[in-house]
């Protein structure tokens, strides 16, 4: 059989928000990047946001490629300079949703100073980091959240520096927002992702992910969906965690969930208070004055509440249709799956917010079924999973 | 001549720079004078010496610091001692006549001393020190038209204190003249 | 260029007693920039200071971000955004602007930088003049790149050149740097501005086609090729890589030529519609001396006292500095003994100057390390010599 490429372009529910005539992607079978790149989608239409509206900023890395591949207004940006250019373009246009879609070497080694004065400013910004432990595009060298003892291409005998935790650094930092997931909390990630389009401030979602070309395949970890396995074993939902408690260290238990939720004035609302203060009623940016923006902003409010709504409500629509497209039916079924699973799964910590969590650590139903048939077919790999150092190492001294 | 290159120097708070600006603002603005103000920056402009430099001329002036000036305004004692021997013979001389010690009588010298700070004082406030001075040195060396200094303060001394820094300016101005007749006399 | 008359709310016309850094920041806002962002550098800072002080009356944004890299990257934002930009630095901060520079060549992105030059190398000497980074001006940026360059020589001209600087930016797509000096952008002078309606400004200019025909990119060799803003609904994707029209990546080495070739020709082949200069009595004259910045204004009283003495001696004085004044370098070389060159580095511009030259004449470099002006004594000599 062969497939009509064109055909499956145009049936493909990404078609619209995604740029089809770039596809296929460069990104590997088994990278976590393309599942996230799904969740960010799937938020983008249920979040109700004018798809004009939007603007995704990337810097260099496989990440980085994001950028190229979302239908929005779009800049690809030098290595690591993805929030100071998504800083100029928010501020430029305050009407505009802007999002940054950048790995974890562009954002917090390169970049990582704008990270934290983004931060500080509580620029309003969503940031999607997808942490992957690699710099895949230059060949899977050490990054600052590789864990200790990791092996990359610089780190040949094992990583010997201390990692970052992005959760803790961006909480510290001042953001307003800070989320973790797995490539494989699809639901959850789309969903942490709907609320941090909604919420004005300094928003930071790092994704872990399975870089399988470098990462895995260096230290022996198997493929893309025995770290999807080891993402549901491992991942532990604590919302609310003190942000301190979210370390990782290598092949250990990873802590997700939404840990910061709170609400403080964004940069560009703390400048149009010292300039109304100065100018008075007169005061305007960009030829709008305060009260011009405010009920303009309002307005889209109300459009984006609205196109939500229907949305939502074409989304429940189509799941209660058995001719539902493909991806509706994925939808519904991964919503009945959680009812299921929370059951068979104890919430280990009492989520303190309902929100991103209460659907937490299931993967999308197909995904599960997919890892649980991997896994009873290839058990032997499992073995090679443990003290991947030494293997190497031992493989090296050959 | 055309070209008159003049020193306002003192220590930092005295407005020594703001001297400068006003002067340079006058003659540029409202006295129909080409002037170019120069000051220095930096770590060697820290600390309690101060100096602003002024070029003015006729025409469009070409080398924008001073190569040897014609008027030195001296508001300290450090500024007095820096500066003076750069002036030629018939150079004017301006200082603060109660913080400057002058090591001689300088004969060579056009000398004009002024209380400004105790004239500030009785104004109101000693931080009007430099429009004393300002008025005393637009009197004696005539280099600008007092209602050219005058048109230039909007803008470079608080609005609240524009009164009461013409006032400060005036004092001076009419100190200068006194001392120019009394300089006349002399002679 | 289509130019429309400028906003009157960025205009602070009348007479001002100003230094040219902040106649830097009054000439951005009266060429209708929006947004300014920087870092302070000495002696740069006061243009950044000014743009602060004035932004919420004129309804501009002014933001301190946290380094060189992070301003000239919000430009770039910025001008996507909708919006003509500005910083200012200096030669550090410039060295740490140059990797985006050159993102803002190939994406080809309005935005103008002005470098009020302190003398170098490294932190130098942050308080006093050079005109040393003519050429990183140029070079800075790895690849080929082309843009343009000015050079103001008084605090007025500052304010002139930042209102031409954001015209050209506007109708090339480029980056455009102010390549002032320490000494023009910390002295004092006399800088009229005039009222908005005699203020030629370029709008600009935005896409309003039909979404199919969109293309952010032309590669003919020309500017004046429409730019879009983000939130237009056109989608536009801009990268730092070799791209299409469509402004798609290819890397292929066609694409490269094809993107590199425009790139360059928009500027250079396009050199005499560009370059200003200002020429006095150089027919006839035996000794040309070409100079630039405040360098020119010393060599203006060289040249005075040179004729004084009975030489034949012209000024050409380049206010655009790149694409360098190639064709009346040429002209000129086989008709006059010498070209002298006055310039506060070790030798930058004569480069131009001897390469144009070509072996016709003689070229005298009057160059010294910078921190201060020359002397107009170094220069007569020279001229003196030339004229031999």
């Amino acid at each position: 059989m062969t497939t009509n490429i064109g055909k499956f372009k145009d049936a493909s529910p990404m078609s619209g928000i995604l740029r089809m005539e770039r596809m296929p992607h460069i990104w590997c079978p088994g990278c976590g990047i393309g599942s996230e790149v799904n969740s960010f989608a799937e938020a983008i239409k249920r979040s109700g946001i004018d798809p004009k509206k939007l603007v995704v900023v990337s810097g260099i890395g496989c990440t980085g490629r994001v950028a190229g591949y979302v239908n929005f207004d779009s800049i690809h940006t030098t290595h690591g300079r993805a929030i100071p250019v998504a800083t100029g373009i928010k501020l430029a246009n305050p009407e505009l949703t802007v999002v940054v879609f950048s790995g974890e070497g562009d954002l917090t080694g390169i970049g990582g100073n704008h990270l934290i004065h983004a931060a500080r400013r509580n620029m309003d910004l969503v940031v999607i980091c997808n942490n992957n432990f690699t710099y895949g595009m230059t060949g899977g060298q050490v990054t600052p959240t590789t864990p200790g003892g990791a092996i990359a291409s610089t780190t040949p005998y094992g990583n010997h520096e201390y990692p970052f935790s992005l959760p803790f650094l961006a909480d510290a930092a001042g953001a307003t927002y800070v989320a973790r997931w797995t490539s494989m909390h699809a639901r959850n990630l789309t969903q942490s992702i709907e609320e941090a389009l909604s919420k004005k401030g300094f928003s930071f979602i790092e994704v872990i992910s399975p870089c399988t070309t470098l990462y895995l395949r260096r230290n022996r970890l198997g493929d893309g969906v025995d770290m999807l396995q080891f993402y549901q074993e491992n991942t532990v939902l604590k919302h609310g965690c003190d942000t301190r408690e979210t370390a990782i260290n290598y092949q250990g238990k990873i802590v997700i969930g939404k840990f910061v939720d709170k609400n403080k004035p964004t940069y560009l609302e703390a400048l149009d208070k010292v300039g109304a203060k100065l100018v008075g009623d007169d005061y305007q940016l960009y030829g709008k004055t305060l009260p011009e923006r405010e009920a303009e902003a309002k307005a889209e409010k109300e459009r984006v509440a609205a196109r939500r709504t229907a949305a939502l409500a074409e989304e429940a629509t189509a799941a209660e249709k058995g001719s539902a497209p493909k991806a509706a039916v994925k939808k519904a079924a991964a919503k009945k799956a959680p009812a299921k699973a929370a059951k068979k799964v104890p919430a280990k910590v009492a989520p303190k917010k309902v929100g991103a969590g209460s659907t937490a650590k299931k993967p999308a139903a197909k995904s599960a079924a997919k890892v649980a048939a991997k896994v009873a077919a290839k058990p032997v790999k499992k073995a090679a999973k443990k003290a991947p150092a030494k293997a190497v190492a031992k493989k090296t001294r050959k | 001549m055309s070209t008159q290159e003049i020193r306002f120097s003192g220590f930092g708070g005295q407005g020594i720079i703001r001297c400068a600006l006003i002067t340079g603002k006058a003659l540029s603005l409202y006295d129909d004078k080409f002037a170019t103000m120069t000051q220095s920056f930096g770590p060697e402009a820290r600390g309690s010496a101060c100096a602003a430099q002024l070029v003015m001329s006729d025409s469009r002036i070409l080398y924008p610091y001073i190569t040897q000036p014609g008027v030195l305004l001296a508001l300290s004692q450090e500024a007095y001692d820096k500066y003076y021997g750069e002036l030629p013979k018939g150079g004017v001389l301006i200082v603060e006549q109660d913080l400057v010690k002058l090591k001689s009588d300088h004969p060579d010298l056009k000398l004009y001393r002024v209380p400004a700070t105790r004239f500030a004082e009785e104004v109101g406030n000693r931080l009007f020190t430099n429009l004393v001075a300002l008025g005393f040195f637009t009197a004696v060396t005539k280099v600008v038209t007092a209602d050219a200094m005058k048109k230039a303060l909007p803008g470079l001394v608080p609005d609240r204190f524009l009164k009461v820094n013409i006032k400060a300016f005036e004092k001076g101005y009419e100190y200068g003249i006194e001392a120019l007749k009394t300089a006349g006399a002399a002679s | 260029m289509k130019t429309v008359t400028a906003d009157p709310k960025g205009v602070d016309a009348g007479p001002h007693f100003m230094d040219g850094d902040h106649a830097l920041a009054e000439g951005a806002l009266a060429a209708g920039c929006r947004f300014f962002a920087g870092y302070p550098i000495t002696p740069s800072t006061e243009t950044a200071e000014r743009f602060a002080e004035r932004a919420p009356e004129v309804g501009a944004l002014f933001i301190q971000m946290e380094d060189e890299l992070a301003s000239i990257a919000a430009l770039i934002g910025a001008a996507w955004g909708g919006k003509k930009c500005m910083t200012v630095t200096c030669g550090p901060g410039f060295s740490l602007m140059v990797e985006n520079i050159g993102l803002a060549c190939i994406t080809e992105t309005p935005l103008v930088i002005a470098n009020v030059q302190r003398g170098g190398p490294s932190t130098g000497l942050p308080t006093l003049t050079a005109q040393q980074d003519m050429m990183q001006a140029k070079w800075g940026p790895h690849g080929d790149n082309a843009m343009i360059a000015l050079s103001p020589d008084s605090p007025q001209e500052c304010f002139d050149l930042a209102v031409e600087a954001f015209n050209l930016s506007e109708y090339y797509r480029v980056p455009v740097i102010i390549l002032t000096d320490e000494t023009v952008g910390h002295m004092h002078e006399k800088v009229v501005i005039p009222p908005a309606d005699q203020i030629k400004v370029v709008p600009r200019n935005n896409y309003s086609g039909p979404k199919e025909d969109f293309r952010p990119y032309k590669f003919n060799s020309q500017g004046g090729h429409p730019m879009t803003q983000a939130g237009d609904g056109y989608n536009f994707h801009i990268t730092g890589l070799v791209h299409d029209e469509r402004g798609y990546p290819v890397m292929t080495a066609e694409q490269g030529k094809i993107v590199v070739t425009h790139l360059m020709e928009k500027i250079n082949g396009n050199a005499d519609k560009i370059i200003r200069l200002e020429e006095d009595q150089v027919d006839g004259a035996d000794v040309v001396v070409v100079s630039y910045g405040i360098t020119s204004r010393i060599a203006v009283k060289a040249i005075q006292d040179a004729r004084k003495e009975g030489l034949k001696v012209g000024s050409l004085r380049l206010i655009t500095i790149w694409p360098f004044c190639e064709k009346r370098i040429r002209e000129l070389a086989p008709k006059i003994k010498a070209f002298v060159v006055p310039e506060i580095n070790y030798g930058q511009m004569v480069l131009e100057v001897e390469r144009c030259a070509a072996g016709q004449c003689k070229v005298i470099s009057v160059n010294h390390c910078g921190g201060a002006v020359h002397e107009p004594e170094v220069i007569l000599d020279a001229i003196r010599k030339a004229a031999k």
